[in-house]
């Protein structure tokens, strides 16, 4: 047993400090210890994107660091970008585009998404597959996706 | 599954990291990125016994003009040098291939020199460090040292860097005039690693060859340089039935294997192929420059 670390994070805009043993992993500590279940775990090497999370406004793996790294840290997870009956933009362009079945992973393409239109210009729809060819979706074939991030930029760029 | 239990130091200075990882030879690593380390940890294929975290470190993630070369901190991240200006003027095969390694949340978070200590055979920053014959800058318990990038990749997934070792910056020489860059990368899906991947870069005088590099990744235990290929380019006239000859005998000293992702001779073969692109891309720019 290696000894716990103090870290103190700013989790959807609360701030919250927690013991933590190194190796717990940011996503495993968002889920048990916090509760915010929109962190889903798929296949724990960064390959399929479920757990991306935004980190100090980047998207990020929650994987792939350890809480212990997050100490200081901004946090937003799904559960900090909007919730039912006020969504966010985006999460509500993929309810008008049916861009989700099991929703499983539906936080990783939404919080990458968000990242991507604001560092990319997003000309086409091959740059937006191109964009998220990094999250991994088993059931919608991704063209709903595509329409619904597609759709959702402009507006998203233009309110910030 | 979990990572195994580990002891966890947070350096703040370079100084502090090395004195960490002595305390614990051999059973202590750093943690940078964590986009590779942290999947070996989580599938249990590593067991340090401490992880000495260089990401509070201050000032060791700068990009910074040198001598008309540019000179990279080990903690750039990767999205840092696909967006970095100078890089971008001097070394624009890097802005290149940086949208070709991983994804946007793996660049926001995997570093310069973690990729280079890492050393995979098929990752975009190593064949570069190769092909740009980069100083690779380490320090460590005796001190600082300079390793040519040739001798850096000793063999799969290892390098020239001790056990205590801190790999804390690279410097990119800077290119002569009238040269100009190709950079061709095969792989099934973006962001995945290359089955094969090809850079080049060529310097004209008039019409001939003044000089050539060829660096190859994914086709051997390390980044390949072509020596065979670059000698037989040099002191002749650019053309495609050079490029083309170049692009076979770069293939003759690639040394790819079999695995699930392709045949050692499918690899070979897109060797030929990305070398010729890779030329007469790089061919035409030096043309323009
Ligand atoms: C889904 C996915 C896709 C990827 N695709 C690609 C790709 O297409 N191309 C590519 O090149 N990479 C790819 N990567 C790997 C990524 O680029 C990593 O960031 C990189 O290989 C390692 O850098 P890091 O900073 O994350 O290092 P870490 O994971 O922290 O460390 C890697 C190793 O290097 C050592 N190390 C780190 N820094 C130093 C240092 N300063 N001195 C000495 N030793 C050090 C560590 O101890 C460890 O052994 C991918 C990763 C993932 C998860």
């Amino acid at each position: 047993m290696s000894a716990k670390h103090k870290i103190s994070v700013t989790l959807n805009g609360k701030k919250i400090e927690r013991e933590v043993e190194p190796r717990l992993l940011l996503g495993d500590f968002l889920r048990e210890e916090i509760g915010l279940l929109g962190v889903h775990h798929g296949c724990e090497q960064g390959v399929c994107g479920a757990c991306t999370i935004l980190l100090n406004g980047d998207s990020v793996r929650a994987c792939l660091m350890f809480a212990v790294q997050a100490d200081g840290a901004e946090i937003t997870t799904v559960e900090g970008i909007g919730e039912p009956g006020n969504l966010h933009p985006l999460q509500q362009s993929f309810w008008d585009h049916h861009a989700l079945q099991c929703g499983f992973c539906t936080p990783g393409m939404l919080l990458t998404s968000i990242d991507l239109i604001k560092k990319y210009p997003l000309e086409n729809d091959e740059q937006i597959r191109h964009g998220l060819s990094g999250n991994i979706c088993r059931c919608t074939g991704y063209q709903n996706i595509v329409t619904a991030v597609r759709e959702a930029a402009p507006g998203l760029r233009a309110a910030k | 599954m979990k990572p195994p239990a580990f002891d966890y130091v947070c350096a703040r200075s370079l100084d502090e990291a090395i004195d960490a990882l002595g305390r614990r030879p051999g059973e202590a690593k750093i943690l940078a990125g964590g986009q590779s380390l942290t999947p070996m940890l989580n599938f249990r294929l590593a067991h340090p016994g401490m992880l000495v975290d260089i990401n509070r470190i201050p000032g060791i993630d700068a990009i910074r003009d040198d001598d008309g070369g540019v000179r990279i901190g080990t903690l750039a991240r990767h999205r840092a040098i696909e967006v970095s200006d100078s890089i971008r003027k001097k070394f624009p095969i890097l802005t290149a291939a940086a949208a070709h390694v991983g994804h946007l949340a793996i660049r926001n978070r995997g570093t310069f020199g973690g990729s280079i200590a890492h050393a995979d055979p098929a990752a975009e920053w190593p064949m570069l460090a190769l092909l740009l014959d980069a100083q690779i800058e380490a320090k460590g318990p005796q001190g600082a040292r300079t390793i040519p990038a040739r001798e850096f990749f000793t063999t799969f997934l290892t390098t020239a860097l001790g056990d205590a070792e801190i790999l804390t910056e690279v410097k990119l020489p800077a290119l002569p005039a009238k040269t100009g860059w190709g950079f061709e990368e095969l792989s099934r899906r973006p962001g995945d690693f290359a089955l094969a991947a090809v850079a080049a870069i060529v310097t004209l005088d008039g019409k001939t060859i003044k000089d050539a590099r060829i660096s190859m990744g994914g086709v051997g235990g390390t980044p390949l340089r072509a020596p065979g290929a670059e000698a037989l380019l040099r002191g002749k006239p650019a053309d495609a039935a050079l490029f083309e000859q170049a692009g076979k005998k770069a293939a003759e000293e690639s040394d790819p294997s079999n695995d699930v992702h392709a045949t050692a001779d499918y690899r070979r073969h897109l060797v030929s192929v990305l070398t010729r692109r890779a030329l007469t891309s790089a061919a035409e720019k030096a043309a323009q420059g």
